[in-house]
């Protein structure tokens, strides 16, 4: 039955469901990007002088470098000052509780599958929700403060705990990095704050919401995430935005930090949007993400499913300075239409029998253009270190592109690195051996996508995973036939 | 069930069946023999609905349906199976959930109700055991990493749990050794019933000698040139194809 030019138009709307605008006032920061303007994003969040400071040094850095060219990215030229650097829904006071915070920010969580009140809270996952430059509230606080488990927002954690925030800020991503984290460590506005004290396991998944939803806006966050020795942590995040003309700049940085034995797991389902069929409008997520495993036996495990941003350029990375320490990296990203992507990892191996564990999937489908770039880098004072790297790409029409650049450094003779690489296509012989028994066309590619993320898929915890799996379906609507 | 009528079909405009007639009832076990090249894969494909073959004339009617008319997936619900030469690996994808996807896009097609995971995992487990095959066959990957012989008993398994009204089964003999043979040649006779019609392709005889059809053809450059009884076959397998060619060319002097 052919549909109606209507029904064509519902079901492209559907394509990519958080597209929607909430139209709410809000206190925006004109664009433009100076020292002023860091200042006053400091004064407007209370911060105290040692952190407009380290802005300002961040600041100054950014603007001596270059932005940075190397991935095999094709990206128009960004005009930073024509970018607002903060943008808070108005709200009266800070909002206490979540029962004083403003009924549209609620419902556009609501509506984004994320409710935060008390009544439809998601079972078992404490949430952090970010809308533009601020956090709207964080559920489960109380719940997780009696087992001495600190969730809260950036700027709250620098008000209530600056020595800890004080700490570790920019002790794993310095602000030196490179070009984005420079910009990030200048403007940050929120991001979530973990802290698990020794000995604790976390009892419940927590998880941060990013919403950008004002025009013209950058969003620039900040999360850092500690665990103390002998601690444990699952940590999960999404993200979208609404559909627009224009492109839009993330750059966030994440920092974790294990000490000995702990262990963080770090999941990403990021559906930004990714823009039209033309490659108009869409998220430029430019993003900095690095663990350090200080402590023994200490274990940082990264996980993203990366379906949605116009352009992606994200590296999360280990560096694994603890005996016997282990980091793993989990990646699948989808890039349909005119997507690109560059993404992988950085192992770098600095202690005795260290471990680090690589598998990352890449599809591409319509003109989407994928990259995976990954550093492996055995120290000499890496005795012992080891390296799985495995890497495959599917790819789904004629247009599209995948690429694998592995950098591989061994500075120790005992290390032992290995890396495989595949290449495949979803071939027709797949898809009629579908169709024979019985399974339509776009369920088949459903299903062979499916089992060839499998292996990512099952690191992420099971609502998580579901989602991931519907969101690839939906991004791959009609990328074949 | 199936009636096959002066079928005409070219790949890549090259004409490869030219005239093929072949009607099956249900209950009856029909082989299909002949030299490599005589268009025994191309029946099989334009059967299951196959691309890249273009049906030049005649058609092809199964119940009341026209079947070149229908996709794929249709015709699957409809009844027909394809057990195919080379069974393609999906990696990733277990082999249980596939077969139960398969199983309720057909009957979701027809129209029935779906089964959900325990009442299917019953079903295979009974299947299962009428064809005696190992459990572990329930949880690997759709073909992936299988030997040629766990293929093709994969195709019977999926052919035990999708229960079709005609099966046709393309070289499912070949490459097998003579233990698999006789396990593939096992499940397809315990699959035999007076509702279900059989289609077997095969260049070799051997097959037949576990799966008695009721019928045997030779298929020769495109066209059905002899059809028989069993024995039949015994006579290719002593003589070779060359000897039906030769008795054509003799009749036709």
């Amino acid at each position: 039955m052919a549909a109606t030019p209507q029904q064509i138009a519902d079901r492209l709307g559907q394509r990519y469901s958080a597209g929607f605008v909430t139209d709410i006032e809000s206190d925006v920061v004109p664009p433009g990007l100076d020292e002023d303007v860091v200042r006053l994003i400091s004064a407007k969040k209370g911060e105290p002088d040692w952190l407009t400071q380290w802005r300002l040094q961040a600041f100054r850095h950014w603007l001596t470098l270059p932005m940075p060219e190397w991935a095999k990215l094709d990206i128009a030229p960004i005009d930073f000052q024509a970018v607002s650097y903060y943008a808070a829904p108005n709200q009266k006071n800070r909002p206490k509780s979540l029962d004083e915070v403003d009924p549209k920010l609620l419902e556009t969580f609501d509506k984004l599958g994320v409710p935060l009140h008390e009544r439809a809270r998601l079972a078992g996952v404490a949430v952090d929700a970010v809308f533009d430059s601020v956090s709207v509230g964080t559920t489960f606080r109380k719940e997780l403060a009696e087992v001495g488990v600190i969730f809260c927002s950036f700027s709250e954690a620098v008000r209530e705990h600056p020595e800890l925030v004080r700490k570790y800020l920019g002790t794993v991503v310095p602000h030196t990095d490179n070009f984005f984290a420079a910009l990030n460590s200048a403007v940050f506005s929120d991001g979530s704050f973990v802290f698990i004290p020794r000995g604790v396991r976390c009892p419940m998944e927590l998880s941060t919401y990013f919403r950008i939803n004002a025009r013209d806006t950058g969003q620039f966050e900040r999360t850092l995430i500690v665990a103390e020795d002998d601690s444990q942590v699952s940590y999960l995040e999404g993200c979208t935005a609404p559909m627009r003309d224009e492109n839009q700049l993330h750059a966030a940085v994440v920092e974790l930090v294990a000490l000995d034995r702990a262990q963080i797991k770090y999941s990403t389902v990021q559906n930004w949007y990714p823009g039209d069929e033309n490659g108009v409008g869409g998220i430029y997520n430019f993003v900095t993400k690095r663990g350090a495993c200080r402590g023994v036996r200490s274990k940082i495990s990264w996980t993203q499913v990366e379906t949605g941003s116009a352009i992606t350029w994200k590296y999360p990375s280990c560096v694994l300075l603890g005996e016997e320490s282990v980091g793993e990296f989990y990646s699948v990203a989808l890039t349909h239409h005119r997507q690109q992507a560059d993404t992988g990892t950085k192992m770098i191996h600095l202690g005795r029998n260290t471990r680090s564990k690589i598998v990352a999937k890449g599809i591409s489908a319509g003109r989407g253009q994928q990259t995976y770039r990954g550093l492996v880098k055995v120290q000499p004072t890496a005795a012992g270190a080891r390296n799985h790297t495995q890497c495959d790409s599917l790819l789904i029409g004629k247009q599209c592109g995948a690429h694998t650049f592995p950098y591989i450094e061994v500075r120790h003779p005992d290390a032992v690195v290995e890396h495989e690489a595949t290449t495949s296509k979803i071939s027709e012989d797949q898809l009629f051996y579908c169709r024979a028994r019985g399974i339509g066309e776009e369920d088949a590619v459903s299903m062979i996508v499916d089992g060839f993320c499998r292996e990512v898929f099952r690191e992420l915890p099971m609502e998580f995973a579901v989602e991931a799996k519907r969101l690839l379906e939906v991004s791959l609507e009609g990328a074949v036939g | 069930m199936l009636t096959i009528d002066d079928l005409h079909v070219s790949v890549a405009g090259k004409a490869i069946l030219k005239g093929l007639d072949l009607v099956v009832q249900p209950g009856e076990v029909h082989a299909i023999m002949g030299p490599n090249g005589a268009g025994k894969s191309t029946l099989a494909a334009v059967l299951a609905g196959r691309e890249g073959y273009e049906v030049t004339a005649g058609s092809v009617r199964f119940h009341d349906a026209d079947l070149l008319a229908l996709a794929p997936e249709e015709r699957a619900a409809a009844g027909v199976f394809l057990a195919f030469q080379y069974p393609v690996e999906i990696p990733g994808v277990n082999n249980t959930y596939f077969l139960r996807a398969a199983y309720n896009a057909q009957r979701k097609a027809r129209g029935e109700p779906e089964l959900d995971s325990v009442q299917f995992l019953r079903r295979v487990r009974e299947k299962l055991k009428i064809l005696s095959l190992p459990e572990d066959l329930l949880h690997r990957g759709v073909n992936s990493g299988f030997s040629g012989g766990e293929k093709k008993r994969n195709e019977i398994f999926q052919m035990a749990v999708l229960e079709p009204a005609l099966a046709v089964l393309d070289e499912t003999d070949s490459g097998l050794d003579i233990d698999a043979l006789r396990q593939v040649a096992e499940g397809v006779n315990s699959l035999r019933s007076a509702q279900r019609g059989f289609v077997l392709i095969t260049h070799y005889q051997r097959l037949l000698d576990y799966v008695v059809p009721d019928f045997v053809h030779v298929l020769a450059d495109g066209r059905i040139v002899e059809s028989g009884g069993p024995g039949l076959a015994g006579e290719l397998e002593a003589h070779g194809y060359a000897w039906v060619a030769d008795r054509k060319v003799g009749g036709a002097a």
